[in-house]
């Protein structure tokens, strides 16, 4: 029979400065914890929903990101022409032939410039991402200096609301759209006339071609047919896959400095937990006297005091996840090493992180309170009934 | 003296949560040196940029390249005493795991701009007769075991194709911080290579690096050079060398803010756990404080004597984080490879971390210095039992 | 009390209890043989320092002997292990100690209760016993107090609730009166009696005080680690 969880719980409060102090070191390792995998998990929810498992992205081989590739118009024509390409509304094949290049704009407040994708698109851009909608203001008109800015664009960046004018590429450009693309990294672009981006930034090719398919596993198909093409040298991923692939370096940075940083710093409080447990122990040495005077036997000693502290861990964990939880109404940007590219995403809680947080602060605790709790039960009857 | 021996023994009466909490502090003031030297090796890019270096750039971003005719123009500039240029050559060494910054660089003059790389000079001579040839830093050597004289293949990803280059030198950084982590190769190679296979691409350069005769001219140049090709297909953008780099932080600033927010977090978390310890020690020592007032000692005393005790073990703790500070940032920075260049702990970072602990040693041992000077005799004694 | 009557409650031959300080043995006990009939109510005394209380710890299964046979109940002590001595202390002896030693953190009721999750009752049923044991010591209107909000004596009858609750054969009690002023050392010292007269249970006391160990039925003196019997009776 254990001893009972109001024993274990009321001695917590009995001590409450300490326990206040202690939970609240490991509230903010579990802070720190959870900030970094929701951090993570809010990059890969904004890659992953940019891309559509059934979108093919056809670039230059072996080319890393859109920006190094190039596929020339004759390439683009070919590639529209497969059988795997779905067809649109208007009967022709839903092919996407795309230019996107870099430019430096200055942040809002900071002025400090930062690299915002510019994408040319043709009009089936907005049938083939379907996710992607002009929330203010209307689309571009085809052959106009006309762009559309995405929602995080225009909140981070000068200059870029409804109506204002951009100078880039020896030509002014007018704001006429706001891009609502959900959080995915279509919100850190600037999309405008394909046609007219390519003549303005003196390009020849596209940058890419991106094609709806008929149907998901149509894409190994259609990557076949495009690769025995001696005429082609490009290759066919699924859009969802390279996306997910463009966040795959700024997610191992995330998450290795965050590991490394949650592990030091846990190092700190399960100490702090430890110099607690073991204070515990010495102040209530009488009491596990006359509790084993009592016939209670050495590992429920054990266990009361592991369990003391395994509680402390849940409460600071608790709260660590709670002050965590609210930074899900912020967003973070950085420049993603991969692309070179803004990108702007959210810090999203999910049930897993929720409860990985949780058994970390139990962790902590755990491994705080062995020590001390393993001592406890240690303790000599006739000796700890003496220390009255 | 009287009061150090009691402070002393007082540290001592429970070796094990003294101990753990000196460990704690060496923790946390580790943690603390660590992060500050990541985020210093973040600039140490922009602490090593010359002072008379400007870099010229295209105007839109630095994708798009400028064209070469634009050297002589530059170099025609009142001020400007020498052209180099350089591309990003991106590219991939075996795996994607394996970043190095590599650059297609004008041999000739590039090297004359950066004499922080030092390179013996057989194997500059070996480097510039050699087309194919590169020029590592001595820390990417060490990192992948190249040796003068190898094959080392890149698969290109900017510039399409397999690549192949000869290892003819290993320069060492004359500067601590000098970035050690870079592949040097021949700009001509590149183009020549581009002028067979993609006409339209050759003959175009990334950025333009110029040395100027006075660091003083820096603001006069950039302006005449970018008049000098405003309305031009390729508006320039050319800024210090040191802005230059500091627009690439800039770019993850976000992430060095994250970082130091972090480390001030470690402090605040060493500051509970030391706050635990002194406020637990105080709270057993209550009659004890009113047995000596009892006996005519003043609440300073008192004061002193806790406070004494914080401080002692917190400076304890800082002084071990800091002197491990130094071993483990060089394992860090051999663990991280070429990632982070310049890897050093500043002598301010060391200043901080003694005076973190001091700081913390300070607030931890307040709350009960306060209660120990305050406590009434009569409370103190019958808290006793 | 029939099996009771047959098989002493303690018996003890030649015992003997040394502690070491160091590399250097502290005899404390040398050889005692005692018996203690089952239903005794006995005084063990002596001056500080004799050996009362390791005696008593002996007896009530704290500590090992370094010599000698100690049966409790016809329960051979040294065969068991210390798991099963736990859980025999459990069943058969109740504690009542100088210093009370309630569980600070728990209330009055909470208090007695806790010696009976070691027991197969069901939760309504400890909530029973507990209420029981404390109204016997007249605390019925105590439950919810801590230990802190208690004065000495009504701590000590709280701690005497809590050692009657598993209805043990055996009550050991050192020092019981030592930390109590005289009215509530006598309240104490009649529920001794009364437990033992009333309920048959088996008492053996520590004491130092003359007017508590009046009250037992048997004297026993220690000193320097020898025994020798009082009178019998008054
Ligand atoms: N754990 C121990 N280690 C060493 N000596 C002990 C220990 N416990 C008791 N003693 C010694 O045994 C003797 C008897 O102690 P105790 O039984 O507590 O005496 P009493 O209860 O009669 O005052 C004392 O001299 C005491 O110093
Ligand atoms: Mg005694």
């Amino acid at each position: 029979m254990a001893l009972p969880l109001t024993y274990i719980a009321r001695n917590l409060v009995a001590r409450r400065l300490t326990t206040a102090l202690t939970a609240g070191g490991m509230a903010l390792v579990v802070y720190v914890f959870a900030v970094m995998l929701m951090l993570d998990e809010g990059l890969h929810q904004a890659l992953v929903q940019t891309g559509a498992a059934d979108n093919a992205l056809v670039t230059r081989r072996s080319s890393e990101t859109e920006i190094q590739s190039a596929v020339s118009r004759q390439d683009a024509a070919v590639i529209a022409s497969q059988p795997e390409v779905a067809l649109g509304p208007d009967g022709r094949r839903l092919a996407s032939g795309e230019v996107v290049v870099l430019i430096s704009l200055p942040r809002q407040g900071s002025g400090k410039p930062a690299n915002v994708v510019i994408r040319g698109v043709s009009p089936d851009a907005f049938l083939i991402r379907r996710g992607v909608r002009v929330v203010h203001g209307r689309i571009f008109r085809a052959g106009s200096a006309e762009i559309l800015a995405g929602a995080a664009v225009a909140r981070q960046f000068a200059g870029t609301a409804l109506g204002a004018h951009l100078r880039f590429a020896q030509r002014e450009w007018t704001v006429v759209g706001e891009l609502d693309a959900h959080g995915s990294a279509f919100d850190s672009e600037i999309w405008g006339d394909a046609q007219q981006l390519m003549q303005a930034f003196r390009r020849s090719a596209y940058s890419a071609v991106v094609v709806k398919l008929v149907a998901e596993p149509r894409l190994e198909s259609l990557r076949a047919r495009l690769e025995s093409d001696p005429r082609l040298t490009v290759e066919a991923r699924r859009e969802s896959e390279y996306y997910e692939g463009q966040s795959r370096l700024l997610s191992r940075f995330i998450l290795i400095l965050g590991t490394t940083i949650s592990l030091v710093f846990s190092a700190g409080a399960i100490i702090g937990a430890m110099v607690t447990m073991y204070s515990a122990v010495a102040k209530r040495t009488a009491e596990i006297g006359t509790l084993r005077a009592l016939g209670f036997r050495r590992r429920e000693i054990l266990g009361a005091f592991v369990g003391e502290s395994a509680l402390l861990g849940f409460v600071g964990g608790a709260f660590g996840l709670l002050a965590a939880s609210a930074m899900q109404s912020l967003s973070f940007s950085t420049m993603n090493f991969q692309s070179f590219a803004e990108i702007s995403f959210g810090f999203v809680l999910s049930p897993r992180i929720a409860l990985l947080s949780l058994a970390f602060g139990v962790l902590m605790g755990l491994l705080g309170g062995t020590l001390p709790a393993l001592h406890a039960a240690r303790l000599d009857i006739v000796a700890s009934l003496r220390k009255v | 003296m009287y009061l150090p021996r009691l402070i002393l023994r007082n540290a001592l009466r429970h070796r094990l949560r003294t101990g753990l909490t000196v460990l704690g502090l060496a923790i946390a003031v580790l943690a603390f040196g660590l992060l500050r030297t990541v985020v210093d090796a973040w600039y140490a890019g922009a602490d090593a940029a010359s002072a008379t270096h400007l870099v010229t750039r295209n105007a839109i971003s630095l994708v798009f390249p400028l064209p070469l005719t634009h050297r002589e123009r530059i170099r025609r500039v009142a001020g400007v005493r020498k052209v180099s240029y350089s591309n990003w050559f991106g590219g991939v060494y075996i795996t994607e795991r394996n970043f190095f910054p590599r650059f297609a660089v004008d041999a000739g003059t590039y090297l004359d701009l950066y004499p922080d790389y030092l390179l013996p000079a057989a194997e500059r001579k070996a480097f510039l007769l050699d087309r194919r040839g590169a020029v590592v830093g001595r820390k990417l050597a060490q990192t992948y075991g190249w040796r003068l004289g190898q094959s080392i293949p890149l698969r290109g990803t900017i510039y399409p194709g397999s690549w192949e280059f000869v290892l003819r030198g290993i320069y060492d950084g004359r500067q601590p911080n000098t970035d050690e982590g870079i592949f040097l190769f021949h700009w001509d190679y590149l183009n020549e290579t581009l002028r067979r296979n993609a006409p339209r691409r050759a003959d175009q350069v990334g950025v333009f690096v110029l040395d100027l005769m006075h660091a003083e001219d820096a603001a006069r140049v950039s302006g005449e050079i970018d008049a000098l090709f405003k309305s031009s297909l390729a508006e320039t953008l050319t800024e210090t060398e040191k802005a230059f780099q500091l627009g690439f932080v800039s770019m993850i600033d976000t992430i060095v803010l994250a970082v130091q927010v972090v480390s001030l977090m470690v402090v605040v978390i060493v500051l509970f756990v030391m706050a635990n310890t002194m406020g637990m020690a105080a709270g057993e020592r209550l009659p004890e404080y009113a047995t000596l007032k009892a006996l005519g000692f003043r609440p300073g005393f008192l004061a002193l004597l806790v406070l004494g005790e914080s401080v002692l073990i917190a400076l304890l703790g800082g002084l071990a984080g800091t002197a491990l500070t130094l071993p483990a940032a060089a394992a860090f920075s051999a663990q991280t490879g070429t990632l982070f260049h310049g890897f050093a702990v500043s002598h301010t970072t060391m200043v901080l971390q003694l005076l973190i602990a001091l700081g913390v040693g300070v607030l931890a041992g307040l709350p009960p210095c306060l209660r120990a000077a305050r406590i009434s005799i009569i409370a103190g004694l019958a808290s006793l039992n | 009390m029939q099996e009771a009557s047959e098989v002493p409650a303690v018996r003890m031959q030649q015992l003997r209890k040394s502690y070491h300080r160091g590399n250097q043995e502290v005899p404390v006990l040398n050889g005692i043989d005692l018996v203690i009939e089952a239903g005794a109510f006995v005084a063990l005394v002596g001056p500080s320092g004799s050996g009362k209380s390791t005696l008593l710890n002996l007896i009530a299964g704290l500590d090992q002997p370094s010599g000698g046979d100690l049966e409790v109940f016809g329960q051979e002590l040294s065969v068991l292990s210390e798991g099963a001595l736990a859980r025999w202390r459990a069943s058969h002896v109740g504690f009542i100690f100088q210093f009370y030693n309630l569980l600070p953190v728990l209330n009055a009721l909470e208090n007695v209760e806790l010696p009976l999750l070691l027991t197969g009752l069901s939760r309504r049923e400890r909530r029973e016993h507990a209420l029981a044991a404390l109204s016997m010591v007249g605390l019925s209107d105590r439950l919810t107090h801590y230990p802190s909000q208690l004065s000495g004596g009504q701590q000590q009858r709280v701690a005497i609730a809590r050692a009657v609750v598993t209805d043990p054969l055996l009550l050991v009690a050192d020092e019981p009166t030592g930390d109590l002023d005289r009215a509530s050392a006598e309240e104490v010292l009649a529920m001794l009696e009364e437990l033992n007269e009333a309920l048959g249970k088996t008492i053996i006391m520590v004491t130092h005080d003359n007017r508590a160990a009046q009250r037992a039925r048997r004297r026993i003196h220690l000193d320097k680690g020898e025994l020798r019997e009082g009178a019998d009776g008054v």
